[in-house]
């Protein structure tokens, strides 16, 4: 809820500041608004540049630079390169977050619960439905938990979030996979939708049994009690910002035509396996490269000193090999008459 | 009113003894070149608001076209609603939006009855003003706090001591296992029209109340005269005497149940697909376009949502329309 205000208030604000001068302006994903919000604010006290980011949702960000209407869009999911070359865009990455899935079930203690891909997807498919199932006592000896019918919630507002959940599961169960799918809103087989992290956490917290998926940044502030998830590497990390760091680190960027990276199910021996980046996407030969160069100086800008403002509102910053790549790219993807709009130095 | 205007009749004469005094000796009235200007800021105003109406009307049909023209009539057959293989499919949401609309609207409409007779004819004078001014107040709060209100206070308590004990009482195979089969959790299809029906109650009430006031004291004093009890006044005069306002009041309720959406969208529990008992989680055309709106991608997705826009604005339509044919038929 906070975080939303904070967006309200901070596009009021930038609203209210464009009718003097429009420096940047972008439009796209309600996910990394608020960090966008705190970033836009330091980056004017510090050069005098405004920022007008208006958070309408991705597909709308999608449609407003396709449209030009904007000097960069905003999305929570990368598109693939064929969308990328056929509208002529360039992506890149700016934060991570990560997805949890998180539970109300009376005496289990937050971090103790391990699950693997295709046990979530069996209880999200509504297959197993008690939490005495022995699929789920397999995979945790000892931990003896209550007979007592799961509760599936899910957002119901197409989100990032769910493209995260549903495309993971997607990943590791063949059966989700044909009967569902992944995407920002999906026909979900059982359970009860919330609106927002918010609706979903407050019917985890209402509903005995229940099992639901936040925003890590909200299950964080709300101390909402979480499950482990088996990760390629076969262990069970803590979501945290190591772990999404990780994920970051240990994905195939170098490889990935048009930074199509969805951090899923990462190598890295810690890496969170529900992990995700927020993107950027900007047109490779910007009619206007002025206001192109001027969104790469702020991203620039972010990159070296928003760290400390991403973190305290428990968003991941890019681990420094992301971000130099990244930098490296500017200069080659975006140009205007063959030469690169901004060079990072 | 006269005796306040002898004090200063110099000062401010009344208008109309005026008028009828000045007309037929001044001709050419002052600010007569105004007229023809007035009437076209009114018929401007007029047209504007039709105008705008019917661009609606086209921008929802072009939207939604795609989406219409590519499912034919299995689009308001279907409750299939499937992002991922872009099948879409308007019956559950059509069939949530009524269900809870109605529902609203009869559970609802006995409550304001009582509340505007209380008010006009038992309550007291010196406190009827304050209620009757609370209850104005009540119809100014924003949706989304009835929402915030259902989600966190009214839903845990609905499934405590409302769903819990029906579920837990019901035999196993009877009807009642089938109708009140859901999760316990208060976020349902009979919550979300409790909620619609808190929110329309003080709109219907705030007209109602007005609408009794218009009955002249005469007839009220004469049935009384007549030897009726309080009862048989408001029920054999006074209801008769405003059918054709209440059923104005009932398509107001209506028209606002039917396109409700941020408290609906909180406690409805958001599945697409037909309720099968009074505690399914359900979705209706607005809070579906709410939900789905802001993230979708797929141009068919957009464009079914768009349809969906189409579908009630035409049921809001066929409801303000039936409300004209009843009053027109309706005599006295």
């Amino acid at each position: 809820m906070y975080k939303k205000f904070t967006v309200a208030f901070g596009t009021a604000l930038l609203a209210a500041g464009v009718v003097q001068a429009a420096d940047i302006s972008g439009a796209g994903a309600t996910f990394p608004a608020p960090v966008y919000s705190k970033w836009a604010a330091a980056y004017e006290d510090y050069t005098g540049n405004q920022l007008n980011y208006q958070a309408i949702g991705s597909g709308g960000g999608i449609k407003q630079i396709k449209a030009k209407t904007v000097d960069f869009g905003a999305s929570d999911k990368p598109l693939k390169s064929d969308e990328l070359n056929a509208a002529g865009l360039y992506q890149f990455p700016t934060v991570i977050g990560g997805v949890v899935p998180v539970t109300n079930v009376p005496g289990l203690h937050s971090g103790r619960l391990k699950v693997t891909g295709e046990l979530l997807a069996q209880i999200f498919l509504g297959n197993i439905k008690n939490w005495n199932d022995p699929k789920i006592a397999a995979l945790n000896p000892g931990l003896g938990m209550p007979n007592l019918p799961i509760t599936v919630v899910h957002r119901s507002d197409g989100s990032g979030t769910s493209f995260l959940f549903t495309t993971y599961l997607s990943s590791q169960s063949p059966e989700w996979k044909n009967e569902v799918g992944g995407n920002d809103s999906v026909q979900w087989p059982t359970g009860l939708g919330g609106k927002g992290n918010d609706g979903v956490s407050a019917f985890v917290k209402q509903t005995k049994g229940a099992i639901g998926y936040v925003e890590y940044a909200y299950a964080k502030q709300n101390k909402m009690p979480y499950l482990l998830v088996k990760n390629a590497a076969g262990n069970y990390p803590a979501p945290n910002a190591a772990a999404f760091a990780a994920a970051a680190a240990s994905a195939p960027w170098a490889s990935s035509p048009g930074n199509y990276v969805l951090l899923l199910n990462q190598p890295g021996a810690n890496a969170w396996p529900i992990s995700g980046a927020t993107f950027i996407l900007m047109h490779k030969n910007p009619s206007n490269a002025a206001a192109s160069a001027n969104v790469l100086k702020f991203y620039d800008w972010a990159y070296k000193y928003g760290d400390a403002a991403a973190t305290a509102l428990d968003y991941v910053p890019l681990p420094g090999a992301v971000k130099a790549m990244v930098r490296k790219q500017w200069a080659t993807n975006i140009t205007s008459g063959g030469k690169p709009v901004y060079v990072a130095k | 009113m006269n005796a306040f205007n002898s004090g200063d009749e110099g000062f401010t004469p009344s208008p109309r003894s005026s008028a009828g005094d000045t007309a037929s000796l001044r001709p050419p009235v002052r600010g007569a070149w105004f007229d023809p200007i007035f009437e076209y800021l009114c018929l401007s105003a007029a047209t504007l608001l039709l105008a705008s109406l019917g661009g609606l009307v086209i921008s929802l049909a072009i939207g939604g076209w795609p989406a219409l023209s590519h499912f034919g009539w299995s689009f308001f057959t279907s409750t299939t609603w499937n992002p991922v293989t872009d099948v879409y499919g308007a019956a559950g949401a059509i069939a949530g939006t009524l269900i809870t609309s109605f529902v609203a609207l009869a559970l609802a409409l006995p409550v304001a009855i009582g509340i505007a007779v209380y008010l006009v004819e038992f309550c007291p004078r010196a406190i009827a003003r304050p209620i009757a001014i609370a209850v104005e107040l009540l119809a100014g709060i924003p949706s989304i706090v009835y929402g915030m209100w259902g989600l966190f206070i009214f839903a845990p308590l609905f499934a405590e001591y409302v769903q819990m004990p029906l579920m837990m009482n019901a035999a196993p195979g009877s009807l009642a296992e089938k109708l009140f089969a859901g999760i316990p959790n208060g976020a349902n299809i009979l919550s979300a029209s409790i909620i619609l029906s808190i929110m329309i109650l003080p709109y219907m009430a705030a007209v109602l109340r007005e609408l009794l006031m218009t009955v002249p004291p005469q007839v009220r004093e004469a049935a009384y005269g007549l030897g009726c009890t309080p009862f048989e006044v408001v029920t054999s005069v006074i209801v008769p005497y405003i059918k054709r306002g209440m059923i104005g009041v009932v398509m107001l309720g209506l028209g606002r149940a039917l396109g409700e959406t941020m408290a609906v969208t909180f406690v409805i529990g958001n599945a697409h697909g037909f309720p099968d008992s009074i505690f399914a989680s359900g979705a209706t055309l607005a809070s579906t376009i709410a939900n789905e709106f802001t993230e979708a991608t797929g141009d068919l997705h957009t464009s079914a949502l768009i349809a969906l826009g189409l579908v009630l604005f035409i049921i809001t339509f066929t409801v303000l329309a039936l409300a004209r044919l009843l009053l027109s038929s309706q005599k006295y």
